[in-house]
């Protein structure tokens, strides 16, 4: 039996809010901390980029506050859930009713079809085949891809193989949508389709998505953007800051 | 998730093939070797179903139906004598020389009956009559005895023809089917009184006695009573063919040498099975990875392995079964090698299997087990 996470609320608007957290892979002389006493808040409403240099602990955060990785001090705290007091198996369950993902390399398994690639997330959420199916074909049709319902992974161009990586982490109507360098493997025009996809995602109620990226094309779409540099927040960018930073990479 | 588990299997067809394949192989070589060994086990108990008895009572340390430690012949009325027992009558079995038509020796099982009641007859006539061997030198051979003796004769030994047993003349007056021994001689039936005859002169001669309990006994019951009053060692169907397959197992290197040849094949099996599977799993790591990061726990994809393996195991155990029967219609009618493919042969190799799919699987849980969902975000 476990505990459902769909209904959970933050006192206020945040959507995500990280604390102080920590984060160190290895141990002795490789001991490397990628998140250093970080803190870092998304809310409700909003396409959220997180920017800097390789290295500087942005995927380390998306992982974290995906709950996909464990940290090692700091409060994280997901539409009001604390993921430090819950189990494996309960953040699996979190992840599973709230989270979507949006993959650099697409992660779509190429001997299935695009629209059973798509129906992955309803399908683990218990939804009966033949509705997950109808319902994954709606969102391809969604996202322009509702001709290539029965192609595979293989026969679409990158573009294309994104926008069913954006389906699948569409079609369970998750509230947080967490995407790492969505753009990276795409030419401008089709980065442009795509942002325009995830903004329009993002300004869904009671949802944000969450954007680690490289790609200064995409800076415009941001409602707020967060700088890192060597595992901390350097700054964050809203309102007028935001569009001079804007201005500045462009 | 199941079914997509199976596409995902069935989708990676080098990998599918070479998994399908490896459990085949595995499956094949253990139930043919063994079927093979089951073959030759039940060769070694031939003797009790071509001459159906339901106690065989032999010298005292005699430890299986082929060995023949010779008796006194007034063993016999010491055995009637004993209560429960309903009749029991001498019973002559030898390796003995025939000469086929162009001179050669070839070997024979001799068997001598009780000429009266004619009790431990071959189970099937296949011409001539059973009842004529009851005039001087007559015989009944089986088949194989056709084969081996007519070397050297315009046409196949048939009834009517003679042919010599350690010098004297044996003239066939029927043809029967027999299951075939373990040494591989032929059969040649005769009357117990005419053995005699045929076979070299000795103290001894009574080999077996063949007995039936009386109505409302068990063979069981009056057995255990000739051992007790005669001295002599009494067995039941079932007591005298374990003995004589425990007897093969503890004096022979036939098992072992059959067993390693079904360990090779199990080894085999978990070796290329294992190998195969693990690496398909390395290969979807990453897809294993996002599943996970979407929320599949470890329960849900370590049940998805498991299909995985089991459906391969289920597919390669068919085909290694159905390729093993092949074999078996292939060889039966030549009787070479001998080939005995029973339910606990079958049984046997599903065990294997199953071990073969539960270790393939268990490398791809551990690995799936320890993987971080976080994975999927790395380069």
């Amino acid at each position: 039996m476990h505990t459902d996470f769909t209904h959970t609320h933050a006192d206020d608007e945040a959507a995500v809010r990280a604390v102080g957290v920590t984060k160190t892979y290895g141990r002795g002389d490789s001991r490397t901390v990628a998140l250093k006493n970080t803190t870092f808040t998304t809310r409700e409403g909003e396409l959220h980029l997180v920017v800097g240099p390789s290295g500087c602990g942005k995927t380390t955060l998306l992982s974290v506050v995906a709950g996909t990785l464990e940290w090692d001090s700091g409060q994280i705290e997901v539409f009001g859930v604390k993921l430090n007091g819950l189990k494996t198996a309960d953040i699996t369950t979190f992840r599973r009713q709230n989270i979507g993902f949006i993959f650099q390399q697409f992660n779509l398994i190429p001997t299935l079809t695009t629209v059973e690639n798509v129906s992955v997330p309803l399908l683990l959420g218990g939804t009966k085949r033949t509705e997950a199916e109808e319902r994954s074909a709606a969102m391809l049709q969604e996202v322009g891809l509702g001709d290539k319902l029965t192609k595979r992974p293989g026969d679409l161009s990158g573009g294309q193989m994104q926008r069913v990586a954006i389906a699948r982490a569409l079609v369970h109507k998750p509230r947080l949508i967490i995407c790492d360098e969505p753009t990276s493997a795409l030419d401008s025009t089709t980065g442009h389709h795509i942002m325009e996809l995830l903004a329009g995602a993002a300004r869904a109620p009671g949802r944000c998505v969450i954007i680690v990226t490289h790609d200064n094309r995409t800076y415009g779409y941001a409602d707020r953007i967060t700088e890192m540099e060597d595992g901390q927040v350097k700054q964050v960018y809203a309102n007028g800051a935001l569009r001079d930073f804007i201005a500045t990479h462009r | 998730m199941y079914h997509l588990a199976l596409k995902m299997l069935m989708g990676d067809r080098a990998k599918y093939v070479m998994l399908v394949g490896g459990l085949t192989f595995a499956a094949l070589l253990m139930t043919q070797q063994n079927s093979v060994f089951q073959g030759i086990l039940s060769w070694t108990t031939s003797h009790m179903r071509n001459s159906r008895a339901s106690i065989w009572v032999v010298e005292k340390n005699v430890e299986q139906v082929n060995e023949t430690k010779a008796m006194r012949d007034t063993d016999v009325n010491r055995v009637r004598s004993v209560a429960g027992v309903d009749f029991a009558v001498p019973f002559f079995q030898s390796i003995l020389q025939a000469r086929a038509a162009d001179g050669s020796d070839k070997p024979i099982q001799l068997i001598g009956l009780h000429a009266a009641t004619l009790v431990g007859r071959p189970p099937v006539m296949v011409a001539g009559d059973l009842e004529r061997l009851r005039l001087p030198n007559t015989v009944v051979i089986d088949q194989l005895a056709i084969q081996r003796l007519s070397i050297g004769r315009p046409k196949p030994l048939g009834l009517g023809d003679t042919f010599e047993i350690n010098d004297r003349e044996a003239r066939v007056v029927g043809i029967c089917r027999t299951e075939r021994h373990f040494f591989g001689y032929p059969y040649v039936f005769t009357s117990y009184d005419q053995a005699l005859q045929f076979a070299p002169r000795q103290r001894k001669m009574l080999s077996m006695i063949l007995a039936e309990p009386k109505p409302g006994l068990t063979a069981e019951q009056v057995a255990r009573t000739i051992e007790r009053e005669t001295g002599l060692k009494a067995f039941t169907v079932p007591e005298f063919s374990r003995a004589t397959i425990d007897f093969i197992w503890r004096n022979t290197g036939i098992p072992a040498s059959f067993m390693t040849t079904i360990i090779l094949g199990f080894v085999v099996g978990v070796a290329v099975s294992g190998q195969t599977f693990y690496s398909f799993v390395l290969e979807n790591i990453r897809h294993l990875g996002a599943l996970k990061a979407m929320g599949a726990s470890n329960a849900l994809l370590a049940r998805m392995l498991l299909l995985q393996a089991f459906t391969v195991g289920l597919i390669g155990y068919g085909i290694g079964i159905g390729l093993a029967a092949v074999f078996g219609y292939a060889v039966l009618p030549a009787g070479q090698p001998p080939f005995l493919l029973d339910a606990r042969t079958m049984i046997i190799t599903a065990v294997a299997i199953v071990f073969i799919c539960i270790f393939a699987a268990l490398l791809g849980i551990r690995r799936v087990a320890k993987l971080e969902a976080a994975i999927v975000f790395r380069a």
